[in-house]
């Protein structure tokens, strides 16, 4: 029985009576790449949001890392990594400053950050650009920068909020290799997309459908039950009923 | 604390690429400075004044050699039988004019009076008023002269003298003034940017996830413009004692040490708004232009706050600018110690505490 890190039941989150997050519940194993998928609007920010301790669920429960969403956020923060749709590195600070400030915030040691980061910047290529400020940076290399500062303290989870938005179909490739990369060192990925393709390359993929789960499962399983070629046309079968367009 | 430095540092990076605020920083300073100190002076110089002499005798004549001896008046004699005064004023020639009757001489000396009028251009009546003052002045030094040895009866003399500032340098009420505005403007107007672009960047999120401190976070961003802040301060002092020459008469270290605590008082504002508000602009837009004429007119040194009608005394009082004036006006001009200014002190302490309060109160730890 593999190991769950995070764990959600009847997670429900309120805006007046709008429920963006209608009682969800999952479960994700750890090393997992777990995928979240659902149009705009659907919830699945607002839930990764809550995962993250950026938001207060309204009901329900949630435990990440082993730490509960509503009394031990800051426990939860220690373990996870994070890396939002918009951009998330300074881009007034150059490659080398980014990856000190953001080992310096989640306390890694001096001599950890140096080492490890002068191995990170050899694995990117980016050896030659350290000095460089981030904003000169094409956006491909900052997007797979940033999803390297994300795990640079080694979190238990990181959670990718459309990590790959905007980028060209062979840089999204390579980032992916990076997902696997850290999913097989024993990091659990929790990511939300809109391209179905990098669904298939999820190991089991959520659908949020009007802020409730719709499907659960490997994306096999979810094609064979759709009796579906590919992840687009599940996701059609699914979303083309929902109410709530677009935000 | 390795955290909190590594926080810092990050801080000084975006204050040192950002050549705009460096710009703001510390251009405004010295744009003030030098545009009060020289460019708004109270002080009345050259002004244009036209003698219109129909006596023609010796009395006027030493008269009229005095005033032109004085620094302050440019003498043109009018031809005689020139009439046109108020052509002279509309046509910018002359700001006053000295009429000196036909029997002036006479006058004075046969009867022991004699009639002299001034007419100023009351279309700007603190020139007008400053001018009267000049002539008359002159005027009785010149009727002391003419009769040494036997004062005339129940004469008063005022003798005037403004304390603290002998010379009537302009110089000294502005600079105190200045120093109050510009660091009012530019401390709150910087801080209060930096904790928005961190929202509008999208970067707060990472910040917010990451195990770091909401009160550190705003104490980190509060740093660099603190030191920033007493640098400036220092630089306008080097420039009101260096070019302006205002003296400092009283104790450096409580000058500076005051100063210190008006800066956290106005980047403690900052961060009010910052936290209140959600893009750099509107924060910008409301800690510039929101901020400028309210300080300007509430500091005091601009317009006396005594004459203000009640309710607006009462609004200058939650003014933070107004009590750093104060301040400094006792200490830097008045030579004066902490037990004359504690009161004003204690206001700045407890506005600081109250804006850090509402700052803290109103940073979102969450995002919804």
């Amino acid at each position: 029985m593999a190991e769950k890190v995070i764990v959600c039941k009847e997670l429900t989150k309120r805006f007046g009576d709008f429920y963006a997050v209608n009682k969800i519940s999952f479960e994700v194993n750890k090393g997992e790449i777990f995928g979240f998928l659902g149009a705009n609007g659907a919830g699945k920010t607002t839930a990764m949001r809550i995962l993250c301790g950026l938001s207060h669920p309204s009901s329900g429960e949630a435990q990440v890392a082993g730490y509960d969403v509503y009394q031990q956020a800051e426990s939860i923060k220690k373990n996870i990594g994070y890396m939002s749709q918009k951009f998330s590195l300074y881009e007034n600070l150059t490659v080398a400053e980014n990856i000190e400030f953001f080992g310096g915030v989640y306390r890694v040691p001096a001599a950890e950050i140096e080492e490890r980061s002068d191995a990170l910047l050899q694995k990117l290529g980016l050896t030659g650009e350290a000095k460089k400020l981030v904003g000169a940076l094409p956006l491909g290399w900052k997007q797979k920068l940033a999803f390297s500062v994300a795990i640079f303290h080694r979190p238990r989870i990181v959670f990718l909020d459309e990590p790959t938005g905007g980028v060209d179909p062979v840089t999204r490739r390579q980032f992916w290799d990076m997902i696997y990369e850290a999913a097989a060192s024993g990091i659990t990925v929790f990511v939300t997309t809109h391209y179905m393709d990098e669904a298939e390359y999820c190991d089991r993929v959520t659908i949020m459908v009007d802020g409730k789960v719709e499907a659960l499962d490997a994306p096999s399983r979810l094609k064979a039950q759709f009796n579906a070629n590919n992840m687009d046309e599940v996701f059609y079968q699914l979303a083309r009923g929902a109410k709530r367009s677009g935000d | 604390m390795k955290q909190f430095f590594a926080f810092i540092r990050k801080e000084f990076f975006h204050v040192f690429r950002d050549k705009r605020t460096l710009l703001i920083m510390f251009g405004l300073p010295v744009a003030q400075i030098v545009l009060f100190g020289f460019a708004l002076t109270s002080e009345v110089k050259d002004i244009t004044l036209t003698v219109i002499d129909q006596s023609h005798d010796v009395n006027s004549q030493q008269l009229v050699s005095k005033i032109k001896s004085s620094s302050y008046f440019v003498v043109t004699e009018a031809a005689p039988g020139f009439n046109d005064i108020a052509g002279a004023f509309k046509n910018g020639t002359a700001k006053c004019a000295l009429i000196f009757p036909a029997n002036f001489g006479s006058d004075l000396q046969h009867h022991g009076r004699a009639p002299l009028q001034i007419i100023t251009d009351g279309s700007d009546p603190n020139t007008a008023k400053t001018v009267v003052n000049y002539l008359t002045a002159i005027t009785t030094a010149y009727q002391q002269e003419i009769n040494p040895g036997k004062p005339l009866p129940y004469l008063i003399i005022p003798e005037p003298r403004m304390l603290y500032n002998e010379e009537g340098n302009g110089s000294l009420n502005f600079i105190p003034g200045v120093m109050a505005l510009v660091l009012m403007i530019v401390c709150t107007a910087l801080t209060s940017v930096s904790v928005v672009r961190e929202k509008e960047l999208g970067t707060m999120e990472i910040l917010l996830v990451s195990p770091f401190q909401p009160l550190m976070v705003l104490i980190a961003k509060a740093i660099p413009y603190l030191i920033l802040s007493l640098l400036n301060f220092i630089l306008i002092l080097v420039l009101a004692v260096f070019v302006l020459n205002v003296g400092i008469k009283g104790s450096i270290v409580l000058l500076f040490l005051e100063s210190m605590l008006f800066i956290i008082t106005c980047l403690s504002f900052g961060l009010m708004i910052s936290n209140t508000t959600n893009s750099q602009q509107t924060a910008l837009l409301l800690s510039m232009m929101g901020m400028m004429i309210p300080t300007m007119i509430f500091t005091g040194f601009m317009f006396p706050l005594e004459n203000m009608p009640g309710v607006f005394q009462v609004i200058a009082n939650v003014v933070p600018s107004r009590w750093y004036f104060l301040i400094i006006k006792a200490v830097m001009l008045k030579g004066l110690g902490f037990k004359y200014i504690w009161k004003e002190t204690l206001v700045l302490l407890g506005m600081t505490l109250l804006l850090l309060a509402i700052a803290l109160k109103n940073f979102k730890t969450r995002l919804s």
